[in-house]
């Protein structure tokens, strides 16, 4: 009698995410999507007001390399009652630089669950999905969900003549990914 | 088929929400489960309440009593979990209901143009007349096309 063939186990394919807090709720981004993190405080004074009354949660821009970045207010995005926030989430090949309250942990996930088609408004490009840890339904953020390339266009023609401070990028990041 | 016409004998479940009785096509409905933990997190969709978590999936909680029965329910006995045929497979809500549920065989009467689009037909049961419910109707990120037309769709 032959045996059969073992199967080969499949490897659970991983995802490292990290939680973070925005009005006293928890969200989860890949970790792969960004960069830096950097205290609010590293950037005072080298940030440039933004005021687009369509845009509020847009209040400032920071300088790096040869392009604008846009500081996106994570509360604000989702519609949530802002708090007052610590980091900044430099997103990697993006535009956007994220103003959360802080990082709850980082963490990996297995599994990415589809938003419920009930879900039918801004929410969809709000996130990739939704994920379950430690029996909490979290949802994992889309980050080309924060702005438009509309939007993008319209806060490059606001600051097109800014003058931008000094060594924008100078100071160190809490935490370079 | 017009609209006069009788259907045949379908299986309907009915679900009470507040002092009203409704129906809903049997086929569309997967289980009748207690209430459980609601997760919240933002989004923009009113008619959803949270998701729960039930055998694995997400499944949003949708409470339809306010559009029903003009008041959300506040006492949530159990959700009927219920199902709609999507593009890309079966998507579930669940319905919060404020008593018990009951599988009945009823014959429907398709509803009539002038009837409300939540209502895809009617049937009799023990002396009262009771509504079907257009889930696609009564819950948000229906297919654009109209489901009520499609007799598929129908109970």
């Amino acid at each position: 009698m032959r045996l059969a063939t073992p199967q080969k186990a499949h490897p659970v394919r991983t995802e490292q995410i990290i939680l973070f807090r925005a009005s006293s709720q928890i969200f989860a981004i890949s970790s792969a999507s960004v960069q830096e993190v950097r205290s609010v405080d590293s950037l005072a004074g080298a940030a440039v007001d933004v005021n687009e009354p369509n845009l509020v949660k847009v209040r400032h821009a920071i300088r790096r390399g040869d392009r604008n970045l846009y500081v996106v207010n994570a509360s604000l995005h989702f519609g949530l009652r802002p708090t007052p926030a610590a980091l900044i989430f430099l997103l990697r090949k993006s535009r956007i630089a994220l103003l959360v309250d802080g990082i709850e942990k980082m963490t990996s996930i297995t599994r990415l669950l589809a938003l419920p088609g009930a879900f039918c408004h801004e929410e969809r490009s709000w996130y990739r999905g939704l994920t379950v840890l430690d029996q909490n339904v979290i949802p994992v953020v889309n980050p080309a969900g924060f702005l438009t390339a509309e939007e993008i266009s319209l806060l490059d023609a606001l600051t097109a003549h800014q003058n931008w401070p000094e060594a924008a990028s100078a100071a160190h990041p809490e935490l370079t990914l | 088929m017009t609209w006069t016409d009788q259907l045949d004998t379908q299986s309907c479940v009915l679900l009470r929400l507040g002092d009203r009785r409704f129906a809903l096509a049997a086929d569309q409905v997967a289980e009748l489960a207690a209430p459980s933990r609601i997760f919240r997190f933002a989004h923009k969709t009113p008619e959803i309440d949270g998701v729960i978590l039930r055998r694995g999936r997400v499944v949003p909680v949708c409470d339809i009593a306010e559009t029903l029965v003009g008041k959300r329910l506040t006492h949530r006995r159990f959700y009927l979990i219920a199902t709609r045929r999507q593009k890309e497979g079966l998507d579930w809500v669940a319905l919060p209901v404020s008593g018990e549920c009951e599988l009945i065989q009823a014959d429907l009467t398709p509803a009539s143009p002038s009837d409300s689009p939540h209502v895809s037909a009617w049937l009799s049961h023990q002396g009262e007349v009771i509504e079907v419910l257009n889930l696609y109707a009564l819950t948000p990120g229906a297919p654009q096309t109209s489901v009520a037309a499609s007799p598929e769709a129908r109970v």
